[in-house]
């Protein structure tokens, strides 16, 4: 299927929804400008731009959770103003977000009529086979077979994105915006769910497709609208463009796209060993089942596979979030027993942590406490019990300055930075004091081009320094530019080791679905 | 017509202090038409109402006596609110704080007001603080809500309380013939009677002055020290703090101990500067623990601003002990204290959010000009 374009013939089409001149304000930034953005009914319509670019703020205002400050909304010729994302839906706009909204003990019948008051003649009472009988069809319709009868929690993260997608189908969303939904997905899972979005667009739908991959949206989209500083900077054709041309729309200049880079680092001792780890995951089972790998000082270990294959449990056994059942952790020659994050500091593992909002700092204080959030204790910025205030901000300042965050304020609440400041604030601390071991997890995760750009600097640099890194990540794009070697993990187990230089996309998908071991 | 409660976008600063001082007038003129049904004249009232509570000979005397309790049981919620530690169980603390304090005052009545005072202080710190570890070890190591098990020993404090004036023949019982006869505590000696400081015309009890270095040592602690430093960082992301490698247990349980000494002191305050003696009835009825919350949160945890409306609500409840009399009955009174209180509560919540009124939820077509 590939990267085969589809008819871009849309413009002649009816328009299905039509977004004129919206501007909305937020204190201190205009999040959307004056953007205009048309989609037809019958095409996928990706909506392309870095973080910040206003996409969010855009889908948010067509899903009724904002009001646009100026500008007119219309669906199929009719102005209208949504006060509440129930407007929207009853007016058949559905949106699948990043983050799914499942109640995770419900089945997947309970889930798609929750808040569904349609039928609020007959209250209180479900029709249970109805609602099978009508979940079953829509599923065979666009290749989403799924049980109504299971319970979420019981769903790998492609199904619990099938819920979302069944959900907004059986609302008879003619109209749906997808949020980044490939984030959770294989490259094979997310090949299914662009042949169901074409399927449906197929049939009259408009899908709004939001993505920063420029790969899937060449792959997917008939048409792209490019959001640039919460303006629209065109839509174009992706039969009519390159990958290259888009990037450089998106960010306004040229860029590379992920590339390998040979760098010709040469890798020192072996600083981080794991022997036979395994360790229980939240709910008590298996997480990790005897993973065993040894990064050496210089190198970029990366670690791909689907999200819940026990990344997040490797990262925080590492990192000392998590206790060991078995196994044994070196640090720099220091044994390590899990559990402790302080000893893990101590024996120089630093840590980019996969939730950098509520782990990497604590967002209601402020930039200058969250950068010494590790090293208050030391004597450079605390005499005895008390804080050196100063000093607090004066190291806090050059950080600021070296890794240019902005805003440059070091009294501002960590969480009004955006994504990608709030990631260099994190990065800086986490170098400081050149540690032995870094672990990053899922480091570019929703940051902008520029901002993933900067972050592979850093990473690359801190390699050159001699630091052993273990990269989690689920982008195999980043993985295969940064990465010395990969481990693949399915089902907490470390299903294969591949030189990342010649490992194809195809090969690390078979192993990231567990279907081969090359070990 | 539907009426939607939103989240400010921005939060407005100026809201801080326009929110309260509008909520009061409010609270007034709410008043002002309960005076009026039940027949009486709002403005002698409120005239009488404001000397009784800061304008007449004395009552801003008798208003820090009334403010000192309170600030010190808000003082002690603020602590722990911080940290987002739930400890409801000031009252319980103050109980102890009061039967620690009442306990040595009378075990050192010969010695000196000096010694006898500064072992009150921290017979009561320490009561206090060992009532309030109780839930603060349930917390820390086996992860039991804290503000149940806080909220449980009030009442068990209350029981303990009782039963050592009304149903043993205890230490702190007046064993005279009267305390026989109508059991109440021992008085306690002179030496624990804690003095109070002039200040022109007004007469500072000692308690509130104990209180204001509460607060300034609360908040070195919190803005100036590793310690307060690691507190707000738990409170605020306990992930983050888990992460940075602090040691979060400790934690719990120190700031738990240090709200209940806090509430503990509170209690050896009433017996020295206002009871001197244990008096169980007057302390369950004053209910200084639970006001203590209302305080906290009046004044956002903020320690200095704790001790600012202490004093407001200490010159209202002033006001309503001169207010009532035979055509002035003490519900009424409860029920302008309510008021005020209900006002301000519910402004809070106009801080943050706003208030809009908004068509039925529909999708609804723009008419085109």
């Amino acid at each position: 299927m590939g990267n085969e374009p589809h008819s871009a013939t849309a413009t002649s089409l009816e328009v299905a929804v039509a977004l004129r001149g919206i501007t909305k304000r937020f204190p201190g930034v205009v999040a959307n400008d004056q953007v205009d953005f048309e989609a037809a009914v019958g095409e996928v319509h990706a909506l392309l731009g870095e973080n910040g670019a206003g996409k969010s703020t855009l889908s948010n205002i067509l899903t009724g959770l904002y009001r646009a400050d100026e500008g007119e909304l219309v669906l199929y010729g009719t102005p209208m103003q949504f006060a509440s994302p129930r407007a929207a839906l009853d007016a058949g706009v559905g949106m699948v977000h990043q983050h799914f909204r499942l109640v995770q003990p419900f089945t997947v019948a309970e889930n798609i009529v929750l808040g569904d008051h349609r039928d609020s003649g007959r209250a209180f009472v479900l029709d249970r086979d109805a609602i099978d009988r009508k979940v079953a069809e829509l599923g065979d319709r666009y290749g989403l077979q799924i049980d109504p009868e299971a319970r979420i929690w019981q769903l790998s993260v492609g199904e619990q994105q099938r819920v979302e997608i069944l959900k907004a189908l059986y609302r008879d969303a003619r109209i749906l915006i997808l949020d980044e939904p490939t984030a959770v997905l294989t490259p094979q899972e997310a090949e299914a769910l662009f042949e169901t979005l074409r399927s449906m667009a197929a049939e009259g739908r408009t899908v709004i497709f939001i993505s920063h991959k420029l790969h899937e949206v060449m792959a997917v989209a008939d048409r792209v609208t490019v959001l640039r500083g919460g303006k629209s900077i065109g839509t174009v054709a992706t039969a009519a463009t390159t990958r290259e041309a888009l990037a450089a729309l998106m960010v306004g200049r040229e860029v590379e796209t992920a590339r390998r880079v040979e760098h010709g680092r040469t890798f020192g001792e072996v600083c981080l060993a794991l022997a036979g780890i395994s360790a229980h995951g939240d709910r008590g089972v298996d997480a990790l089942r005897g993973v065993t790998l040894s990064v050496r000082s210089g190198e970029i270990y990366a670690i791909a596979g689907v999200a819940g294959n026990g990344q997040r449990e490797l990262a925080e056994v590492v990192t000392g979030m998590r206790p060991l059942a078995e196994g044994s952790l070196t640090v720099a020659g220091v044994p390590l027993h899990g559990g402790d994050p302080r000893a893990a500091i101590r024996a120089g593992v630093a840590h980019v942590p996969e939730d950098r909002l509520h782990t990497g700092v604590a967002p209601n204080l402020s930039v200058a406490s969250n950068v010494v959030l590790k090293s208050y204790r030391s004597s450079d910025v605390s005499a005895g019990p008390l804080l050196r205030l100063r000093r607090i901000r004066e190291r806090a300042a050059d950080l600021v300055k070296r890794y240019d965050v902005r805003p440059a304020g070091v009294g501002t609440p960590a969480r009004k930075l955006s994504g990608g400041n709030l990631q260099k604030v994190v990065l800086g601390r986490e170098f400081t004091g050149d540690p032995k071991v870094l672990v990053a997890a899922a480091p570019t995760r929703g940051l902008d081009v520029g901002a993933i750009e900067s972050v592979h600097a850093y990473l690359r640099e801190a390699a050159a320094g001699g630091t052993a890194i273990l990269l989690i990540s689920e982008d195999l794009d980043e993985v295969r530019a940064l990465a010395d070697r990969i481990g693949v993990m399915y089902e907490g187990m470390l299903v294969g080791e591949v030189d990342a230089a010649t490992a194809t996309v195809e090969e690390l998908g078979l192993l990231m679905a567990g279907s081969v071991s090359n070990g | 017509m539907t009426i939607r409660i939103e989240k400010r976008l921005a939060e407005r600063r100026s809201l801080l202090v326009i929110v309260p001082l509008v909520s009061l007038v409010v609270a007034h003129l709410a008043i002002a038409i309960l005076l009026v049904a039940t027949g009486h004249a709002p403005v002698t009232t409120f005239r009488k109402l404001f000397d009784a509570a800061y304008f007449a000979d004395g009552a801003l005397t008798t208003t820090l006596v009334s403010a000192t309790p309170l600030a010190f049981t808000g003082l002690a919620a603020a602590v722990a609110f911080r940290m987002r530690l739930f400890n409801i169980g000031g009252e319980g603390q103050l109980y102890f704080g009061a039967i620690g304090s009442a306990g040595v005052a009378i075990a050192l009545g010969g010695q000196s007001t000096v010694v006898v005072i500064a072992a009150m202080i921290a017979a009561g710190a320490a009561l206090g603080a060992a009532w309030g570890a109780i839930p603060g070890l349930l917390r820390a190591f086996l992860h039991t809500n804290e503000i149940i098990t806080s909220l449980m020993l009030n009442y068990v404090a209350a029981l303990v309380i009782n039963y050592l004036i009304f149903d043993s023949q205890s230490y702190w019982r007046d064993d005279s013939a009267t305390g026989q006869l109508f059991p109440q505590g021992k008085p306690l000696p002179e030496s624990a009677t804690w003095p109070t400081l002039g200040l022109g015309p007004i007469d500072v009890p000692f308690g509130f002055v104990v209180a204001l270095v509460v607060a300034v040592v609360a908040w070195l602690l919190y803005s100036r020290t590793r310690f307060g430093f690691e507190a707000q960082v738990i409170g605020d992301s306990p992930r983050a703090a888990r992460y940075a490698g602090m040691r979060t247990r400790r934690k719990i349980l120190a700031i738990m101990c240090l709200s209940g000494a806090i509430a503990g002191i509170g209690g050896a305050s009433q017996n020295g500067d206002f009871r001197h003696v244990l008096d169980p009835r007057g302390l369950q009825q004053a209910g200084y623990g639970y006001a203590g919350i209302v305080v906290a949160a009046l004044a956002r945890y903020n320690p200095f601003a704790v001790v600012l409306v202490a004093f407001l609500l200490g010159g209202l409840q002033n006001a309503g002990y001169a207010l009532q009399g035979a055509d002035f009955p003490s519900g009424l009174v409860g029920v302008m204290q309510g008021l005020v209180l209900f006002a301000m509560l519910g402004g809070e919540l106009l801080v943050r959010y706003r208030i809009r009124f908004s068509r039925p939820g529909q999708g609804t077509k723009v008419a085109q000009a």
